[in-house]
């Protein structure tokens, strides 16, 4: 395979007050995969996602966003998000004082200055994103309800609806399932799946029966460095893993 | 494209709304002159001369107070001293009353009264060019709103959030305050600018100008009204609620939230500023003592009184207490502060969504059948 | 031969000395005559007796502590209001009325003289430097003589730089080029600002080159003194606004920083503490006027007691049910401080009320000819040093202390740890209040007390609240007296309406840089 990397995670360290989340970090992700980051707390997962998104800056290293080649690091979070790198959070952060459509309408809509949204109606194209995005969650019913009254998983669903409505090439999805029923997570898990291909998608998670059931790769975080890569049996026999898991 | 406006004019009322607000705009800027220069002097139905001042000064301050509500209703930030542009506003006319005076003063003199009496013989460039009204009313809009936009840059750019920024607030317009009381300033010092007598040529003191001003301010409340309605309805408005409730969050969906807060702070600066160039004539005085900080805060108890992010409400809400303001300090002026304060206490700990939100819910088909009925309301769009 | 010499002077001396005695009681009672050129002349005769009597009853007379009773015999009359013998000091009961003799010019002309002659020959050392000091401001003509003499005599340096200042007033003017010399050495050793002028003119007016050089340094010198001490007089004051502020910006602080509440009637808090002292100085008035200078002691834990209770109140039946909300709380709270203005306007007056100051703080420190340190103002100062040690004491040496500041990390561990939330958050509260309660009685000392007390404090202890950030105490001491002394610097320059808004303007800026202040805060006040 001679397609280049969608998205480089090139040497990045990032150390907060003496302490190191993440040390010497290199990552790869191709274009399309489904990629799962497991590894216990403090691995330095959500740091990893926080650099990428622009949230923290690195203290050194680069992110290489491959297809346009450009250093991540050096971009505001508006300006990466504007790139087609879209994050959903651990909690959801939807609007619960907008309606689930109003919410995706919000992410979907083309225009982001203060003219056009005070002037210019949704495009139909993106009125059939939106429409589009409402029937991948699932949420067709519900869209006149202000979202803060949704359930929990609901919640989670319209978040990566507004994530989808914008048309992102690379998702970030930081625990998907948490605090999910059993129908919940399966739909999301076939949620995520029908998502490659198009896009790449990169989960992190902690619950390793949906890891199972969606993951072709996992690579695994341990105090800010990768500690194992690979098929999800292939990690999960790896003795350096499990030490990290459960040992001492 | 017309249909486009279609759309957006049934966004922003439903049909028996619209034709509410065409009902209520008739009687207040209709029937009212025509009741007061209508009847003879003995009429009961006369509506009587000093009272037409009265209400389009409330007029005015319901403006003001619909300013606020923008910014503080939809987008979450509570200006504390929303009088300095309502002030500056006030200013600007009256800087163009007071050369409109021309040599009609106590000193027969070209320059306005105070200047005389401080001594100065020419009239300082602050003052140039509002000789001519179109100049002032231009400068009652464009000054409130030029400050909006510095102060809201720099406050905004830097994230300062909530309380912090309420407070700073109240710093400058109690900066602005005794900038305007000292005489070297040049608006009149602590006295101010009055003695007011013409405006576009027609006295003061005609019924008819009065009316006509009333009438002014009406319009400019209907129409700051239907502007505000338009941007709370817009895909703006969402976008403004979002940055309230969440600001990081929209940053992360690609919205800058300092443009958003910018473009509602300065609208609302300019609306300030028109509400004060219409209340000054009415008014027939301004001076530093509007800009002192309790003003501030009490246009915010107007809008919670009303109740807060519903527009109407905060109409309705400065017309009650300015209301109420008038007839306590006529009847028992000792005990005015007394309610005011107490209506503070209560409106923010029992009626948090304001006294009028909580009436209406529980009028509207009984108290149970209220309650689910606000449920169902909260639950579903609009 | 020798001894009738003797004896005649032994009889000489009785004599004079019996002579003596009995002209003493004459030239007293002649005081009391209503012809007023008698009484100068017994008053300059007086001032040649060396008895200290003498002086004591020139002194009562120029106090108008003498009175006549009904046979021409004079009395003194004591500041308790009883009657002495002015010679001996005996008490005497007097009956009848007494007239109190009045001072006309020329019974003044001759006292202010005779004073000094008393004072100056006087044993005390003390008595002489005072004598010394006020004549060093200008001496009458006739004196200059006498003034001289008495230096030649003199002993004690502060008394002789006093009289050297008091002849250099008129030896300035002297013909005689060393004179002038000398008078200007004299008032360049003594610092006697109250010549500057006299300098100044020399300046232009002095022929001789040595003296005019003489009187350049010197002016050099003097102006250098002044602005040393008007800079430390400014420093002072500025601190001593700087210390109110500081105790109201404490009381701010601790219930902002560490309960999350905007409290706007935080001002009224300082008004009922200036309150309080008004009332109880009317008590000690009314009910222990001997004790009357301790009402201040007194009004300290008052003032802190009402406090303390009021801000519980307030916490207990508003706050505490608007907890997280701050924009209503401080809605709420405005209103409550307009209740507050309101009762006091209607339970005292609109008007302010007068505190005195007792007798113990009255006066000041004279750093230099004209500029005085009250002080009440170093007392501030003093005060709120204390108020902030004690506040630091109970936040970190207290059970209540290390409550607040668990509360104010992890509220809800802190309540599963068993700490009575609801209670600590009342007295927090109220000890907030309390030592703005306590400002107050430092401000009736210093400043004017009425209704609207607090609203004059309330933007500038926000200000100070917001730049010093609301972490750690030091910050708002900082603060606060940095905000203090800025003020009072900048008045002279720029008219304190200007200076006030540069120090917004300032301030506005400055948090633009640092949303979260000086130093960051420690709980979850800063996000609203």
């Amino acid at each position: 395979m001679t397609t280049s990397p969608m998205l480089w995670v090139d040497d990045v360290t990032v150390s907060f007050e003496g302490y190191k989340a993440l040390d010497h970090l290199t990552l790869l992700f191709e274009p399309g995969e489904l990629r799962c980051i497991i590894g216990p707390n403090g691995a330095g997962k959500t740091t990893m996602m926080d650099v990428i998104t622009g949230k923290t800056r690195p203290d050194s290293g680069r992110v290489v966003f491959t297809r346009e080649q450009i250093d991540l690091t050096e971009l505001s979070e508006e300006a990466i998000s504007a790139l087609g790198i879209g994050r959903k959070f651990q909690r959801p952060t939807i609007f619960d004082e907008l309606t689930v459509r109003e919410n995706l309408e919000l992410a979907g809509s083309d225009g982001r200055g203060v003219g056009n949204t005070l002037f210019a109606p949704l495009s139909a194209g993106r009125r059939d994103a939106i429409d589009q995005a409402l029937e991948t969650i699932g949420l067709v019913e519900e869209r006149r309800r202000r979202a803060g009254l949704l359930a929990h998983g609901q919640k989670q669903w319209l978040e990566l609806g507004m994530l989808l409505v914008q048309d992102p090439k690379v998702l970030l999805v930081d625990e998907p399932v948490a605090g999910m029923t059993h129908e919940e997570i399966a739909r999301t898990a076939e949620l995520l799946d029908s998502l490659k291909g198009e896009r790449t998608v990169v989960v992190v998670e902690h619950d390793m029966e949906f890891i199972r059931t969606i993951a072709h790769k996992v690579t695994v975080l341990h105090e800010g460095r990768v500690l194992a890569e690979g098929p999800m049996d292939q990690v999960q026999s790896n003795p350096a893993v499990i030490e990290v898991y459960l040992g001492a | 494209m017309v249909a486009a406006w279609r759309e957006r004019l049934a966004n922003m009322h439903s049909r028996l709304e619209w034709s509410l607000i065409l009902v209520i705009a008739g009687a207040v800027l209709v029937l009212v002159p025509i009741l007061n220069l209508g009847p003879p002097p003995q009429s009961p139905l006369r509506i009587s001369d000093h009272l037409v001042p009265l209400f389009g000064k409330f007029l005015c301050l319901a403006l003001l107070a619909l300013a606020l509500d923008l910014i503080w209703g939809y987008a979450g930030i509570l200006s504390l001293g929303h009088t300095v542009f309502f002030a500056l506003g006030g200013y600007a006319l009256g800087m163009y009353l007071m050369r409109s005076i021309g040599d009609a003063g106590v000193y027969r003199s070209a320059l306005p009264d105070f200047m005389v009496f401080l001594d100065w013989k020419e009239l300082p460039w602050t003052w140039r060019g509002f000789d001519r009204f179109w100049f002032a009313a231009l400068m009652a809009l464009v000054v409130p709103g030029a400050l909006a936009l510095a102060f809201g840059f720099f406050a905004f750019r830097s994230r300062s959030r909530g309380v912090y920024f309420s407070i700073i607030t109240q710093a400058l317009t109690y900066a602005l305050m005794l900038l305007m009381f000292r005489n070297d300033t040049g608006f009149g010092g602590n006295n101010g600018l009055t003695d007011f007598k013409r405006i576009l040529g027609f006295s003061l003191h005609e019924e008819t100008t009065k009316v006509a001003l009333y009438v002014a301010s009406g319009l400019a409340l209907l129409l700051g009204y239907l502007v505000c309605r338009f941007v709370v309805t817009s895909r703006l408005g969402r976008v403004l609620v979002a940055i309230r409730d969440r600001e990081e969050r929209v940053r992360f969906l690609g919205y800058s939230p300092l443009r958003f807060k910018l473009f509602v702070w300065t609208l609302s600066a300019v609306l300030a500023g028109l509400a004060g160039a219409l209340y000054v004539p009415q008014v027939g005085i301004i001076n530093p003592s509007e800009l002192h900080p309790s003003a501030g805060i009490e246009i915010a108890i107007w809008v919670a009184v009303g109740g807060r992010g519903t527009l109407i409400g905060a109409i309705v809400g400065a017309l009650i207490v300015n209301g109420a303001k008038s007839v306590l300090t006529a009847a028992y002026p000792e005990y005015w502060l007394y309610f005011l304060g107490a209506l503070f206490v209560i409106v923010t700990r029992y009626f948090p969504r304001g006294l009028l939100v909580s009436a209406v819910g529980w009028l509207t088909a009984g108290f149970s059948s209220g309650k689910r009925w606000l449920a169902l309301r909260r639950g579903m769009a609009r | 031969m020798r001894r009738p010499l003797l004896t005649l002077v032994a009889v000489f001396l009785t004599s004079a000395a019996l002579g003596d005695e009995g002209t003493l009681a004459d030239l007293v009672n002649r005081l009391g005559q209503s012809d007023s050129a008698t009484v100068a002349a017994a008053v300059t005769t007086l001032a040649e007796r060396s008895e200290p009597a003498a002086l004591e009853v020139l002194v009562a007379l120029e106090e108008r502590r003498l009175r006549v009773a009904q046979g021409g015999r004079v009395l003194v009359e004591k500041s308790d209001g009883s009657f002495v013998d002015p010679i001996g000091g005996g008490a005497i009961k007097p009956e009848g009325a007494l007239a109190t003799p009045t001072i006309d010019n020329g019974i003044r002309r001759a006292l202010t003289p005779a004073l000094a002659r008393c004072r100056l020959r006087s044993t005390s050392v003390d008595e002489r430097r005072a004598a010394a000091a006020v004549l060093a401001k200008g001496p009458p003509a006739d004196l200059v003589p006498f003034l001289r003499e008495r230096l030649g005599a003199e002993t004690d340096g502060r008394v002789r730089s006093g009289l050297a200042v008091a002849l250099a007033h008129g030896d300035l003017a002297s013909p005689d080029p060393a004179l002038r010399l000398a008078a200007v050495k004299a008032i360049d050793d003594a610092g006697a600002v109250a010549l500057e002028g006299r300098l100044v003119a020399m300046r232009t007016s002095e022929a001789d080159a040595a003296v005019r050089a003489a009187a350049d340094t010197t002016l050099r010198g003097l102006e250098r003194r002044v602005q040393v001490t008007r800079v430390i007089r400014d420093l002072a004051y500025g601190l001593s606004q700087g210390s109110i502020l500081l105790l109201v910006a404490i009381g701010l602080a601790i219930t902002f920083g560490l309960m999350g509440v905007i409290n706007m009637a935080h001002g009224e808090m300082l008004m009922l503490g200036a309150y309080t002292t008004y009332v109880v100085q009317g008590w000690f008035t009314r009910f222990l006027p001997g004790a009357w200078g301790w009402y201040l002691v007194a009004a300290v834990p008052a003032a802190f007691v009402v406090c303390l209770a009021a801000g519980m109140l307030l916490e207990r039946l508003v706050i505490r049910h608007l907890y997280g909300r701050p924009l209503e709380t401080l809605l709420a709270t405005w209103g409550l401080s307009l209740i507050i203005i309101q009762s006091v306007r209607l339970g005292f007056s609109a008007q302010n009320v007068s505190v005195a100051n007792p007798p113990w703080l009255s006066g000041g420190w004279e750093l230099v000819d004209g500029v005085v340190l009250p002080y009440t103002r170093i007392a501030t100062i003093a005060f709120a040093a204390v108020v902030v040690l004690f506040v630091r004491l109970i936040l970190r040496r207290t059970a209540l202390g290390l409550q607040v500041r668990a509360i104010t990390q992890n509220r809800a561990m802190a309540a599963n740890l068993g700490v009575p939330t609801g209670r600590v958050d009342m007295l927090t509260f109220g000890l907030g209040s309390a030592i703005a309660g306590l400002g107050g009685v430092a401000l009736s000392q210093v400043g004017n007390v009425g209704p609207e007390l607090g609203q004059l404090y309330i933007v500038d202890s926000f200000m100070v609240v917001v730049v010093g950030g609301v972490g750690k105490i030091i910050g708002t001491v900082l603060t606060a007296f940095g905000l203090g002394i800025v003020n009072k610097v900048l008045e002279p320059l720029t008219g304190s309406v200007l200076g006030k808004i540069f120090v917004l303007a300032a301030i506005i800026l400055f948090i633009q840089r640092r949303p979260q202040g000086l130093f960051s805060p420690q709980g979850r006040a800063s996000e609203a």
